[in-house]
């Protein structure tokens, strides 16, 4: 570390870019997130684990957990596709759809909730169809499904498409002259190469749905037990004058995304490596 | 988070069409479930905003879009921008420059604090801000005593915006900034170039793909951001309601041809952020074509660094 | 360069802005933070004031309104929502405004007549049209076949006013058994499908996506519905007896001795019981409390059997205590 320390501070600029980094990210970022953890030390363990077991609050978080690991493992398994679909053929409009895919990026949530929710809704196109089929879309547990697939949407498209470009046909061609079917080519030399970006993208995805509120809000049943995600939970908690159990229910969601950062950042390392082998 | 990250698009779209592709069958099939797969994800949301605003015809979504309180909140939304997106920028530099240049002790501690805003619910974001300014908050009775309003008001969303946007820039030219390397500032350096000039000259015409990507990622994020500006706006029409903020108002006065023509502009600003973004991309990997050798070369060091 | 640049828009910004606020505090401003159904009224409720205080004073005035539900808005205004006045849907809110912060005294709902409330209503049931479902009483709204639109009443006052309604018709017809009254509560609640944050939300989804068959809603959310809304599509029916809903209304204190709002926001407040402001609150489906004005839309408003929480349920500090507060028996009704 010292060795190559020496070896870059011919450039200017460290501490004043290090400075205003540390400054701005306290600011805005740490100092406000730190309140959080002030808040939490006012309880008491036991206090803390009354308002986090509460049968609500799990209910909350089994709800907001397994709804974003649904939506995920969709977005992996159609973002794998997609991906592979973008980068592998040619059709008519395929670079319309590329650019398309970043929409869910771009459209604020709001908008996605009040849209998801005309579609779904049994008013609605999907939804009057589904509900023929006795399926209730939207303000149902499927509906907060749909509201976070489609936000995280582009996450293991964008994590997978570079890796698949970067993929040496040659290996592919290898395979196949060697007398390897299409189906093994791609089980054992593809996959393999792709699965940290897939599991990076899948991870990513996950992390956005859990925290997702703005389109969730429309299209959820918001039922206590039933429909109510995490982040309305902490909203309605602080509407009822009670910051502690607001901040208790908060303070493990976050903790909860720092522990998903932490596993991303290791699975984007891991992808790097296995694209750099 | 490098989801938006162009760097390892390296490889020569040509050498992709050098195998034969596969059965037609399988390759047809493949390619009409993904796009019915996006038609009814993405494409079908778009057309419903669209047709519904227009439901009751040009008049009344022009109307809608013309009204005193949509103008309102056009100007607070590109107020919120106008702040949030700048101060980003430097950050993003500033960050990148500090990250991707020099080596110090807790560097990926750093990374992943600047990538915290990505996964932390905008409900929090707006939470922490409340306790913090909020009459009852930790700053909020001194607040109170000198008379400066920033939850409530237009301070408050900015420092909401701020936060969940933090990220966008300063992630995109980390790994960028990483992958060039710094030879070529250190040379302009010992011919005697300042760091300001250096910066301008060698580095940003470097990164300026890059750094555009990034703005246009995080001026997305800004106008459009919904949970965390909800919790700290308090919903004054007129005065501290954002585009989307209106959006949800007109929506609950059952004015749905208005909410949908006002969802119908933030679409349109959509639609043109990532048409921008996909114009930027193209030049970013025309870029990364140029100098793809060199970079690759810069790449596996940076993973040999990294897997120490 | 560009970093300049920045900064140089970055200045700018702030300056016109501070410029800007300076402009907008040339013609006075108050602020009437609202619950979620009286958006219409006070839009135009604030016309007719501007132009009676003009006249009355010469002073131009623009009232601006914050919608939401009431819990969210009166924990926004203890927060620090600078609001002049507030007009909430239940006494309760403006307790804690008293209690959490300060911002009013004790004695708040003595300043005005009637109790602070220059409007009043009741909860009645909104049906679609033919009353498919042949809904007519509380009771009708724990058979299984029936699905119950009602806001959370965590988060909003309407939603309290229901809440308290069906219980005490429950309580009434068990005979103060509270098991089996909970066990009533209990079944409603469980016919609940969505339960929006605000009343709003919830006629949106009854009304517009058509969820439910039948929504406990204001008096004057479902006229809205019925004779502007969707004329045709939906029905009211009234049950056996409901709550005599009493929206309190007061001016912030700490707020307008602060801004020097005082005079203006008082005059505001008692525009309201004056008759142009009844007129008004008559004319979006609210009961006046002037007897005159009432006569004159008697017709509109059915005659139902009303009680009030504070003969039930001893006022509203004892009903939130009991039914709303953490543990009480609307968590006990989700609490397993």
């Amino acid at each position: 570390m010292a060795g190559s320390k020496t070896r870059h501070s011919v450039l200017p600029g460290f501490r004043p870019t290090m400075a205003f980094t540390l400054m701005y990210l306290g600011l805005v970022v740490l100092i406000p997130l730190a309140m959080l953890a002030l808040h939490a030390v006012r309880m008491s363990w036991t206090e803390f684990a009354q308002t986090f077991t509460a049968p609500r609050t799990l209910a909350a978080y089994r709800l907001t957990l397994g709804g974003a690991l649904i939506a995920s493992c969709v977005n992996a398994v159609f973002g794998l596709l997609i991906a592979w679909v973008l980068v592998r053929y040619r059709f008519p409009g395929r670079r319309l759809l590329d650019t398309l895919v970043d929409l869910p990026f771009a459209l604020p949530t709001a908008v996605a909730g009040i849209a998801l929710t005309a579609i779904y809704a049994p008013t609605g196109l999907i939804g009057g169809w589904l509900a023929r089929l006795g399926i209730q879309a939207a303000y149902s547990p499927l509906g907060i499904v749909i509201a976070m697939a489609f936000v995280s949407l582009p996450f293991v498209i964008r994590t997978t498409q570079p890796v698949l470009e970067d993929i040496d046909r040659e290996v592919e061609e290898a395979a196949a002259t060697l007398g390897a079917s299409r189906f093994r080519t791609f089980t054992r030399v593809i996959f393999p190469a792709i699965l940290p970006a897939v599991l990076a993208g899948f991870a990513m995805a996950f992390a956005r749905a859990v925290g997702e509120y703005g389109s969730v809000v429309f299209i959820s049943g918001n039922m206590p037990g039933r429909t109510e995600i995490v982040p309305l939970l902490i909203m309605t908690r602080l509407e009822e004058y009670d910051e502690t159990g607001a901040t208790a229910v908060a303070l493990v969601l976050l903790v909860l995304s720092f522990a998903m950062l932490f596993i991303i950042n290791l699975l984007q390392l891991w992808a790097r490596r296995s694209t750099a082998a | 988070m490098t989801t938006l990250s162009i760097q390892p698009d390296l490889t020569p779209v040509t050498s992709r069409s050098a195998v034969a592709p596969p059965s037609p069958v399988l390759r047809w099939t493949l390619i009409i479930v993904a796009v019915g797969f996006l038609g009814i994800t993405l494409i079908l949301p778009l057309a419903i905003v669209f047709v519904s605003a227009l439901e009751q015809g040009w008049h009344t979504a022009l109307a809608a879009l013309t009204h005193a309180d949509a103008r309102a909140a056009m100007r607070l939304t590109a107020l919120i921008v106008v702040i949030a997106v700048p101060i980003n920028v430097v950050f993003g530099v500033a960050a990148a420059w500090a990250i991707a240049k020099f080596e110090f002790r807790g560097k990926s501690v750093l990374v992943t604090l600047i990538d915290l805003p990505f996964s932390v619910s905008p409900v929090i974001a707006g939470m922490v801000f409340v306790l913090l300014f909020g009459a009852r908050g930790a700053f909020g009775p001194w607040l109170g005593a000198h008379g400066i309003r920033i939850i409530f008001a237009w301070p408050g969303i900015a420092l909401a915006t701020m936060f969940v946007t933090l990220p966008f820039v300063a992630r995109e030219l980390i790994p960028l900034m990483q992958a060039q390397g710094h030879e070529d500032e250190e040379a302009a350096v010992s011919l005697g170039a300042s760091g300001w000039q250096t910066f301008v000259r060698v580095t940003l015409p470097n990164i300026k793909w890059g750094l555009a990507y990034g703005t246009i990622l995080c001026t997305a994020r800004a106008l459009g951001e919904f949970g965390a500006v909800s919790v700290v706006s308090g919903h004054i029409r007129g005065e501290t309601n954002t585009l989307p903020l209106h959006v949800e108002i007109l929506y609950n006065e059952y004015q749905f041809a208005a909410a949908f023509s006002v969802a119908g502009l933030l679409v349109g600003i959509a639609l043109l952020t990532i048409i921008a973004k996909a114009a930027v991309q193209w030049r970013l990997q025309v870029n990364a074509r140029a100098s793809a050798s060199l970079i690759e070369g810069e790449m596996t060091e940076r993973v040999e660094w990294a897997s120490k | 360069m560009k970093l300049r640049l920045v900064m140089v828009m970055v200045l700018a910004a702030v300056g016109t802005l501070t410029l800007n606020q300076a402009r907008a505090e040339e013609p006075i401003v108050i602020l009437n933070v609202s619950y979620d159904p009286t958006r219409e009224l006070y839009q135009e409720f604030n016309e007719a004031f501007a132009r009676h205080w003009l006249a009355e004073s010469g002073q131009a005035i623009t009232v601006r309104q914050s919608h939401a539900g009431a819990g969210k808005q009166a924990r926004a205004v203890i927060e620090g929502l600078e609001a002049d006045v507030v007009t909430l849907n239940v006494a309760y809110d403006l307790d804690a405004m008293h209690m959490h912060g300060d911002l009013i005294p004790a004695d708040w709902q003595k300043r005005l007549p009637h109790n602070s409330c220059p409007y009043t209503s009741t909860i009645v049931f909104l049906v679609r049209q033919g009353n498919p479902k042949n809904i007519h009483d509380w009771g009708d709204l724990v058979r299984k076949d029936v699905a119950v639109i009602t806001p959370n009443p965590k988060s909003s006052g309407g939603a309290r006013w229901n809440y308290l309604a069906a219980w005490a018709f429950a309580a009434d017809r068990f005979g103060g058994d509270e098991a089996r009254v909970l066990e009533f509560m209990r079944a409603l609640f469980a016919n609940v499908p969505v339960l929006d944050t605000g009343a709003r939300g919830s006629t949106n989804t009854f009304v517009q996506r058509r969820i439910g068959d039948v929504f406990l809603a204001w008096e004057n959310e479902a006229l809205l519905v019925t004779e502007r809304l969707k004329p045709g599509e939906f029905e009211i029916v009234v049950p056996s007896m409901s709550i005599l809903a009493e929206p309190p209304v007061t001016v912030v204190d700490k707020v307008v001795d602060k801004r020097g709002t005082r005079a203006v926001a008082t005059a505001y407040l008692d525009f309201l019981y004056g008759e142009t402001g009844q007129r008004i609150i008559a004319k979006h489906y609210y009961r006046p409390q002037s007897e005159d004005v009432a006569r004159e839309f008697a017709d509109r408003y059915p005659d139902v059997k009303l009680i009030t929480v504070d003969a039930v349920f001893g006022g509203w500090q004892s009903a939130h205590a009991k039914h709303f507060a953490e543990g009480g028996t609307f968590d006990q009704i989700f609490a397993r």
